[in-house]
């Protein structure tokens, strides 16, 4: 049954155990329940707070931009909500946050699980040094997706369609996946993402390394793949938050200050903070 | 006006003396290492060199039915048969002492060549034969002209009569000079014309095999689960201190560690490549360790995180891309590591590899010996021949250690992946 079709979102993205089957997700009609919820979110390394309080609400279907000065939690955050955080020893959470309404810091979650279905694209393109076939499939593989060799170059396919990188490489999926430009490495790290079938999408400034031409590409593609996938962005130009964004969070020394329509947060921040900071004042 | 030459003062002139200073120290430090360097390889060579000749000397024996019965090859006495057929080339020596003088010029192999000659060939039954058998060590110094004839007779190791002997040989063509294949085809002796260096090849080779197949996968094991899953604390700091403690510690130590707890107690046989593999595995382990931890280290940490944001468990992300990307790294270290093993005596002498192996050993099983004891040993023996055997040992273990390095860098310029 597709997670995306109850109206309940209780316990319905199953974290525990094997990841759902990949089906290219339909399109529905957006719903008003936030699907990624944080609440008193507070994230430690060692002795250090780094996240305070955290209440945020991320609706499902949207693209939702943090916003904020270097250093400020909004990175720390985004690796909260697929426990990337974990790598790192020192790094602690205490609170809730829930996607679906299924706690995701719950001892029964397996993080494998959890990874397979919020998926991340980061700030420097990271292709593995392989084939950009193999790229693709290599989640397709580990989670045992796809049942036949036709089957899995279908998949490949329509995730490189996804991505807006099938017209260009097509003809040379053999070839290394860093044989390709910055701007398609980052659409095939999309690709890559996309073809597991996550629900929701993490990018850690995924435009920071590119140029403006490849950057605009990298928009439209995320422009595109929102009706499909939650997607959660950060990004220090706050041109892009506005261009792409639905819902802007403004974060600030570790605390998050203001949340809204992204339209609302540009032309009539609530905050004195967050009007500094879109104006340039600070940060 | 601005001066931007030398003359413009901030001390350049005394900069640049000091600059060029270092230089010329630098280039005189390489000068003088390359210097001894040539030397070492020179004497080594020069010294080694003469061991691809073997002089060979030309006997006429009797193989008439009446002195070998060609039903029974084995049962003749083929050492009276050499003796015969060089008192017949000589009839002018009589004397016992001279006698002796005459049969010392052949190999004491000589007998057991003619007798697989025969056997080999057994249409050469029937009449008399001229066969070439191994000259003595001494009359192959003579005829490969290392005697020096300026000398006074007693500080010779070859005598005025033999010298005349063995002229006469040469002179009718009797005496030649031929490719040394038994050097590389004949196990150790006790006479260095036929002793050979196959045996304690055979004996590195087995040796290494088990040193590789224990240390490379518990090495790299360890590098990966210390690099990769060990939790960070005092223990694993503690295990890290004293890993690289391991590497310095004297290789002899471990020889006797081997002594006593693999031949000791554990009782397994002594002088055998699995013992001398194991005591050089334990060796080497530490040196791979660290350089495949270093190798490991060095791969850009955004592939683990690519694949475990995909979903991958830790150990699929190591094993499909940090570990191939390592690789290269920790083959090096590894084929580092055998090269140091390779060279190793002092462990080896303490677990009884310093036996002297005439077979050639087949199983890891078997007695034997390895390449730098060989070198131990006949460096140590009387006999002036060893000399050349010596040098001509070394300059095999020089090529092998030389070839593996050669394998490592191969290796390492296949395996590299650009990222």
């Amino acid at each position: 049954m597709d997670q995306t079709l109850i109206q309940t979102p209780v316990a319905d993205a199953n974290f525990v155990g094997q990841p759902a089957t990949p089906t290219p997700p339909e399109k529905v009609s957006e719903m008003e329940q936030s699907f990624i919820q944080a609440r008193k979110a507070n994230v430690f390394y060692g002795e250090k707070q780094a996240l305070f309080d955290i209440n945020l609400d991320i609706e499902e279907k949207r693209v939702t931009a943090l916003i904020g000065p270097s250093g400020c939690g909004k990175s720390t955050f985004l690796r909260a909500i697929n426990r990337m955080n974990d790598l790192i020893p020192i790094c602690r959470f205490d609170g809730n946050l829930t996607i679906a309404g299924q706690e995701i810091y719950d001892p029964a979650v397996d993080v494998v699980a959890l990874r397979a279905q919020v998926g991340m694209v980061f700030q420097k393109p990271n292709p593995f040094p392989k084939s950009i076939f193999e790229n693709v499939a290599y989640g397709l593989k580990i989670h045992g997706m796809t049942s036949s060799k036709t089957e899995m170059a279908d998949r490949v396919e329509w995730s490189l369609k996804s991505a807006g990188l099938w017209d260009e490489v097509h003809d040379r999926l053999d070839q290394p996946g860093n044989s390709l430009s910055g701007g398609q490495q980052q659409r095939l790290c999309i690709a890559r993402t996309v073809a597991v079938a996550p629900k929701v999408i993490l990018m850690d400034e995924p435009c920071s390394a590119l140029d403006p031409i490849a950057t605009a590409k990298v928009e439209d593609l995320i422009d595109s793949l929102r009706k499909d996938y939650t997607i959660v962005i950060v990004t220090h130009s706050m041109q892009q938050a506005a261009r792409i964004s639905q819902r802007t969070a403004f974060f600030h020394l570790g605390k998050l200050i203001e949340v809204g329509a992204t339209k609302d947060v540009f032309t009539n921040p609530r905050e004195e903070q967050t009007q500094n900071y879109i104006t340039g004042r600070i940060g | 006006m601005i001066n931007f030459t030398q003359e413009a003062g901030f001390g350049l002139r005394r900069r640049k003396r000091a600059e060029a200073r270092f230089q010329w120290a630098g280039r005189g430090a390489i000068l003088i290492s390359l210097a001894f360097l040539v030397i070492m390889f020179a004497s080594i060579i020069g010294n080694g060199a003469g061991v691809i000749w073997q002089s060979q000397i030309a006997v006429t024996v009797d193989l008439s039915a009446e002195e070998i019965d060609p039903e029974n090859i084995g049962d003749a006495s083929f050492n009276s048969l050499v003796k015969k057929g060089l008192r017949d080339a000589f009839p002018e020596v009589e004397k016992r002492k001279e006698k002796k003088r005459l049969y010392g010029l052949v190999s004491t192999e000589a007998a057991f060549e003619v007798e697989r000659q025969i056997q080999a060939n057994p249409e050469l039954l029937g009449g008399m034969q001229t066969l070439w058998v191994t000259a003595s060590d001494d009359a192959d110094l003579y005829i490969s002209g290392q005697v020096d004839t300026d000398l006074p007779e007693v500080k010779r190791r070859v005598s005025d009569a033999e010298i005349a002997m063995l002229d006469k040989l040469l002179e009718e063509g009797l005496a030649r000079e031929t490719f040394n294949r038994g050097f590389f085809t004949n196990g150790d002796s006790r006479e260095p014309e036929i002793a050979g260096i196959l045996s304690s090849l055979m004996g590195s080779a087995l040796t290494l095999l088990v040193c590789f197949a224990l240390s490379f996968p518990l090495g790299i094991g360890a590098a990966i689960y210390l690099e990769e899953f060990a939790p960070k604390n005092r223990m694993s700091d503690l295990i890290e201190v004293n890993i690289n403690n391991l590497a310095a510690v004297p290789s002899i130590v471990f020889g006797l560690l081997g002594l006593s707890i693999f031949l000791g107690y554990m009782g397994l046989p002594r002088s055998t490549p699995l013992v001398g593999g194991m005591v050089l595995a334990l060796m080497t382990l530490p040196t791979i360790i660290i350089a495949s931890r270093a190798a490991l280290r060095s791969v850009p940490p955004s592939f683990k995180e690519a694949a475990l944001a995909l979903g991958a468990t830790p150990v699929q992300a190591i094993f499909h891309h940090v570990l191939p990307v390592a690789m290269p790294g920790m083959l090096t270290g590894a084929i580092v590591g055998m090269a140091q093993a390779l060279g190793e005596t002092a462990p080896l002498l303490m677990i009884g590899m310093v036996a002297f192996i005439v077979d050639v050993p087949t199983s890891v099983l078997e007695p034997a010996t390895a390449l730098p004891v060989q070198i131990f040993l006949w460096a140590d023996a009387p006999e002036r021949a060893f000399t050349e055997k010596t040098a001509a040992a070394i300059i095999v273990l020089l090529t092998f250690l030389i070839l593996m390095n050669l394998i490592a860098i191969l290796l390492r310029r296949k395996l590299e992946t650009r990222f």
